[in-house]
C-alpha cells in the first residue's frame, strides 16, 4: 500500500512542479515511468497502440530493475481453443518436480515470500474425500510412499470462477480461451480474490518477490509470468506464454510420470478429450458449480 | 530452429539426448543406450550365437533381468542375426527407435494409450513444432521396468507462527 500512496504522492509533485514537460522527452526517468503506469489503463480497455506503449515502457522498467532484455508478448487467446488440463492420479508420485518447474518457468518468488502456484497434496490410499488425512508438508526420503496417494492442486481455471466476480475493481478475468488472468499493475491486493477460490489457487505477494537474476525467465507474458510486484496476487496461468504458442505448460514437460496432460476441449482429436470421453474423470468440489477445466483421472 | 533449444531442454531436464526419429510414425527421443554400445554389431558380428540362459559375467553385467524373467531371456526382444535390430515375437526387424512396437505386443491397453499421448510423455509443441514422445524406454529400463522411487523436492516452507495463533 505505501509503495502506492509514494506513487501518488510523486505524482502530484511532479504535476506542481510543472514536471510533466518531462514526459515529451525519449528516454524514461524513472519517476516518469511511475507516472506512466500510474496513468495505465486496464488491460482489456487499452487500444493496442496503448498496448505497444505500456510494453516498451514495462521492457524499460524490466531492463532498469534486473538489467535485462524483457520480451513481453500480449499474444491474445485463439477463438477455436479452450484449454483443458487432465491430472493422472494414479501415476503422480508426489515428487514436486512440478511444482519447481512452475517457479521457474513463471519467476515466482524463491523466498520471503516463497510463492508455489502448485501444492502436491499427500492422502491416505482410499481417502480421497476424508480431508483430514491430508498434509502438502510430507518429506520422505523417497516418493512414492506406501499406503499413500498425491494430489496436485493448482488454480482450476473454472468456467465460472468465483474470484473473478468478487474482485472489486476487474483486475482478473477469464480470457476466451478459458485462462483466468490477472492484470498485476490494475490488482490493489485487497486479496477478496484468495478468500473466493475455493482451491486455494492464489497466493500473495507479502513483500518484494525475490528471484535470482540468473534464473529469470525473459520471455513472458503480460497476463502471466512476467516479474510481479509487492501487493500483487498471482496465480497458475496454464503457461499462457508457453500455451499460446502451441507448447506445453512447464509442468507438464516436467513430470517425470507423464502424469500431467493438456491440450484443447475444443479439439475432438486432443489428448484431453480422449481422456474425457475414455477415462474415469473427476473434479475437484464439482457440488459448487465452478465448473474446472482441471480433470483428474485414473489411467490405470 | 526449434530443435536446439528444445534439445538443450532436454540434455538439462532429463539427462536423455532428443532426435526426432524420422523414419518411424511418430518423432520419438533416442533410446538411452549406454554411450558407447551401439551398434551392437562391433562386438557381436564375429560372436557366436549363444541362447542359453545364464548370468551374465564379462559384459552386459550391469543387466540383471526383472522382466518377466522366467519366461524370456535376451533374444526373446534383441535379434539373434542382425544385433542392431530388436525382434518381433512374429519375426520381424525393428529398429530400436521403435522399441515402442514390442513393448506393445504384450501391454495392449498401455501401448493404446500411449499413441493417443495419455501413457507416457510428449514435450515440446502440441501445435506449430516439434513434439516429440518419449519411448516406453526413455522411462522404463526394459530389463527392470518398475519406475523407481524419488526423492522428492524439498516441501514447502511453513508459515511463521506469529502471536501464539
Ligand atoms: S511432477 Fe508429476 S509425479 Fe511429480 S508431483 Fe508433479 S504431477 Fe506428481
Ligand atoms: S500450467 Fe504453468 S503456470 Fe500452471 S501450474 Fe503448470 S507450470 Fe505452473
Amino acid at each position: 500500500m505505501e509503495d502506492r500512496s509514494q506513487t501518488r504522492r510523486d505524482f502530484m509533485k511532479m504535476m506542481s512542479m510543472g514536471a510533466m514537460a518531462a514526459l515529451s522527452l525519449g528516454s524514461l526517468s524513472c519517476t516518469q515511468a511511475r507516472v506512466e503506469a500510474f496513468l495505465q489503463k486496464h488491460f482489456r480497455e487499452m487500444t493496442e497502440a496503448e498496448k505497444k506503449e505500456a510494453i516498451r515502457r514495462l521492457e524499460e522498467t524490466y531492463f532498469r530493475k534486473y538489467g535485462k532484455k524483457f520480451h513481453i508478448s500480449t499474444q491474445p487467446a485463439d477463438a477455436a481453443v479452450l484449454w483443458g488440463y487432465g491430472l493422472d492420479l494414479s501415476r503422480c508420485i508426489g515428487c514436486r518436480r512440478c511444482v519447481y518447474a512452475c517457479v521457474k518457468e513463471n519467476n515466482q518468488s524463491r523466498i520471503n515470500p516463497q510463492l508455489q502456484w502448485i501444492r502436491v497434496v499427500r492422502l491416505k490410499d482410499g481417502s480421497l474425500i476424508n480431508l483430514e488425512n491430508t498434509e502438502h508438508y510430507y518429506n520422505p526420503e523417497k516418493v512414492p510412499e506406501p499406503g499413500f496417494q498425491y494430489m496436485p492442486v493448482q488454480c482450476q481455471h473454472c468456467e465460472n470462477p468465483p474470484c473473478v466476480r468478487v474482485c472489486p475493481v476487474h483486475a482478473t478475468w477469464k480470457e476466451p480461451d478459458g485462462i483466468v488472468v490477472v492484470d498485476y499493475n490494475w490488482c490493489i491486493g485487497c486479496r477478496y480474490c484468495i478468500a473466493a477460490c475455493p482451491y486455494k489457487g492464489r497466493v500473495f505477494n507479502w513483500g518484494e518477490p525475490n528471484i535470482p537474476p540468473e534464473e529469470l525467465n525473459t520471455e513472458v507474458h503480460y497476463l502471466g509470468n512476467r516479474p510481479r510486484m509487492k501487493n500483487v496476487v498471482e496465480k497458475c496461468t496454464f503457461c499462457i506464454q508457453r500455451v499460446r504458442n502451441g507448447r506445453y505448460p512447464a509442468c507438464v514437460e516436467a513430470c517425470p510420470t507423464g502424469a500431467r496432460k493438456f491440450g484443447n476441449l475444443l479439439d475432438p482429436d486432443s489428448e484431453i478429450r480422449y481422456i474425457i470421453e475414455n477415462k474415469r474423470v473427476f473434479r475437484l468440489k464439482e457440488d459448487l458449480n465452478t465448473e474446472p477445466k482441471f480433470y483428474y483421472f485414473f489411467s490405470a | 530452429m526449434k530443435i536446439v533449444p528444445l534439445l538443450l531442454f532436454a540434455i538439462i531436464a532429463f539427462g536423455v539426448p532428443v532426435f526426432a526419429a524420422r523414419h518411424n510414425e511418430y518423432p520419438v527421443s533416442t533410446p538411452p543406450l549406454t554411450e558407447g554400445i551401439f551398434p551392437c554389431s562391433n562386438c557381436h558380428a564375429g560372436m557366436e550365437v549363444n541362447a542359453k540362459k545364464r548370468e551374465l559375467k564379462d559384459e552386459h553385467a550391469n543387466i540383471k533381468l526383472h522382466h518377466a524373467e522366467n519366461d524370456r531371456w535376451c533374444l526373446d526382444c534383441h535379434n539373434p542375426t542382425d544385433r542392431d535390430k530388436l525382434k518381433l515375437a512374429n519375426g520381424d526387424k525393428i529398429q530400436f527407435t521403435e522399441s515402442h512396437l514390442l513393448c506393445g505386443q504384450c501391454h495392449g491397453n498401455i501401448y493404446r494409450d500411449w499413441k493417443v499421448g495419455i501413457h507416457g510423455k510428449r514435450i515440446g509443441y502440441f501445435k506449430g513444432g516439434e513434439r516429440v514422445y518419449f519411448l516406453c524406454v526413455n522411462c522404463h529400463n526394459p530389463h527392470d521396468p518398475k519406475f523407481k522411487s524419488l526423492k522428492p523436492e524439498p516441501p514447502p516452507i511453513k508459515p511463521e507462527r506469529k502471536n501464539g495463533r
